[in-house]
C-alpha cells in the first residue's frame, strides 16, 4: 500500500492525530515520569550507600531531562493548536483544566527538586556532565521545606495523572471514541 | 666608635622589634574545611571544632611550628544525611579515633609571602607525611595563613568496605585551612630584653 493510499484511508477514518513531535514528547515525558516517581520513593527509604547515591543522581538526571522536554513541549503547545475534538462541553473544559495543571506540574516538580538539591548543598550535574547553577543558597531549613514541596507536588501530579489516564481509558473503552488514538503513535501520523 | 656602637645597638633593637612571633590563634575566625567529589559533583564540608597552636616568626623559620587537632565528630560533610554515617566505622570511626591531627615538621620560604609547610597528618591511627603550600597575609599584628593540599582518603582507610568504590566518592580530598593568628605582645617584650 502506498503512503498516499494510507493517507487517504487515514483521512477517511477522520482521526485527527497529534503531530509526531507532540506524541513523541507526550510519551517520552510520561515514561520518564513513571520511572522517576517510584525511584524517588524507593531511593528515599534506602540507607546511605553508594547504590543510594547512584540512584539519587539517576533520579535527578531523569527529572532534569523531563524538565528540558517539558519546556520544549510547552513551546510546541503555544505554537500549535491540538487537532479539533468532538466531546461534551464539560469534558472539554475539564480536560483543559487538567492538561493545564499537568503542564504546570511537569515543570514545577523537577524545578522543586532542583531547588531542593541546591538548598541541601548538593549541586545538580546533569548526566554527570552539565553542572546546573544553584538557584538558592545552601540552607538546611529551606532544603527540608522544598523537600516537602517536592513531595506534595508529586502527590498532586499522581492524582491528576490517575484522573487523566482514567479519562483516556474511559474514552477508549466505554465511549469508543478517538481520544486515545489521537495520542498514539501510528503509521501516517503527520 | 662609641657612636657607631650606639647606632648598631639601636639598629639591632629595631630589627628585633620587627621580628614578631604570631602565636595567638583566633579559632573563631579560623576554618578547617574540605572538598571532595561525590558522583562527580563537587561537595564542600568543614569541621566545626578544632584546636590549633601556631608559633611563626618570619625571621626565624627554623623554630616555627604548628599543630592542628580536629574533633572529627564535629564534621559537616556538606550533606546532612551523611554526617552521621561519616562518623561510623567505615569512615572516620570517631569512637576509636576521635581526633585527627597535623603536626608540622618544617616550613621553608618559597619567596614573597609563600611558604611550604611539611608535617605529619594522622587520621584513624595512620600517620603520613603531607606537604602544603601556605600563603601568609599580614595585616598589622594579625597574620592569616591559608593553605590547601590533597590527601587520598583510602590511604588513611577512610571510606572502606562498599565505599572503596571511587566512582561514588572520589579518593582525592582537598583539605583547606584558614588560620588567623595574632602576634603575641609578650613574646615581643621578652625578646627586647636580652
Ligand atoms: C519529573 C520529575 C520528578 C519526579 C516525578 C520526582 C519524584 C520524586 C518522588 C516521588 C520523590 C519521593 C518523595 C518522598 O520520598 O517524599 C522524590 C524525591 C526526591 N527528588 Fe524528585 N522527582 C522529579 C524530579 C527531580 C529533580 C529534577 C530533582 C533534582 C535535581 C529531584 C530531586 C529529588 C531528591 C533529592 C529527592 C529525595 C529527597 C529526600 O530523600 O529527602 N527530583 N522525587
Ligand atoms: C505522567 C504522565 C502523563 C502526563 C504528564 C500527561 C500529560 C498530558 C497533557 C498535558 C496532555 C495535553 C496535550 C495537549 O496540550 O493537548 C495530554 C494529552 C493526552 N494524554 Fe497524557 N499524560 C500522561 C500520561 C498519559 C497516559 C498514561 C495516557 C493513556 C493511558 C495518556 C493519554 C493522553 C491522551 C489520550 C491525550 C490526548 C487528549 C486529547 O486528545 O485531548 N496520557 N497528556
Amino acid at each position: 500500500m502506498t503512503t498516499e493510499a494510507e493517507d487517504w484511508l487515514e483521512e477517511n477514518a477522520m482521526i485527527k492525530r497529534y503531530t509526531k513531535i507532540a506524541i513523541g514528547l507526550h510519551w517520552a515525558i510520561a515514561i520518564l515520569i513513571f520511572c522517576a516517581f517510584p525511584l524517588g520513593f524507593y531511593m528515599h527509604d534506602l540507607k546511605l550507600s553508594p547504590a543510594k547515591l547512584h540512584l539519587y543522581s539517576y533520579h535527578k538526571w531523569i527529572g532534569i531531562t523531563v524538565l528540558a522536554l517539558a519546556i520544549l513541549r510547552v513551546l510546541w503547545r503555544i505554537t500549535h493548536k491540538p487537532p479539533a475534538l468532538h466531546i461534551a462541553r464539560w469534558q472539554e473544559t475539564a480536560s483543559r483544566l487538567v492538561h493545564g495543571l499537568l503542564y504546570l506540574l511537569m515543570l514545577a516538580v523537577p524545578v522543586s527538586g532542583w531547588l531542593m538539591s541546591s538548598a541541601k548543598g548538593v549541586k545538580t550535574v546533569w548526566l554527570g556532565i552539565l553542572p546546573l547553577p544553584d538557584l538558592v543558597e545552601k540552607n538546611k531549613a529551606l532544603g527540608e521545606l522544598l523537600g516537602n514541596v517536592h513531595t506534595a507536588l508529586n502527590y498532586t501530579m499522581l492524582l491528576l495523572v490517575l484522573l487523566h489516564v482514567a479519562a483516556a481509558l474511559k474514552h477508549h473503552f466505554v465511549d469508543r471514541d478517538d481520544v486515545l488514538l489521537r495520542m498514539l503513535p501510528m503509521k501516517g501520523t503527520p | 666608635m662609641k657612636r657607631l656602637a650606639i647606632a648598631l645597638a639601636l639598629l639591632l633593637s629595631a630589627l628585633d622589634a620587627s621580628a614578631i612571633e604570631y602565636n595567638q590563634v583566633q579559632l573563631n575566625q579560623s576554618k578547617v574545611s574540605f572538598g571532595y567529589k561525590q558522583m562527580g559533583v563537587p561537595m564542600e564540608g568543614k569541621f566545626g571544632k578544632f584546636a590549633a597552636q601556631v608559633a611563626f616568626d618570619p625571621d626565624r623559620l627554623g623554630s616555627a611550628h604548628a599543630r592542628i587537632d580536629i574533633a572529627l565528630a564535629s564534621v559537616d560533610s556538606g550533606s546532612s544525611d551523611a554526617d552521621e554515617s561519616v562518623q561510623g566505622k567505615l569512615w572516620f570511626d570517631t569512637k576509636n579515633y576521635p581526633v585527627a591531627s597535623f603536626v608540622s615538621t618544617g616550613i621553608r620560604p618559597l619567596g614573597g609571602n609563600r611558604y611550604q609547610a611539611t608535617g605529619k597528618l594522622t587520621i584513624k591511627g595512620k600517620t603520613l607525611d603531607v606537604t602544603s603550600p601556605v600563603i601568609l597575609t599580614v595585616n598589622g599584628n594579625s597574620a592569616q595563613f591559608d593553605g590547601s593540599f590533597t590527601v587520598k582518603r583510602l590511604s588513611y582507610g577512610v571510606g572502606i568496605g562498599e565505599w572503596t568504590d571511587l566512582d561514588t566518592v572520589a579518593d582525592d580530598i582537598q583539605i583547606r585551612f584558614h588560620l588567623v593568628v595574632l602576634a603575641s605582645p609578650s613574646s615581643n617584650q621578652q625578646r627586647k630584653t636580652p
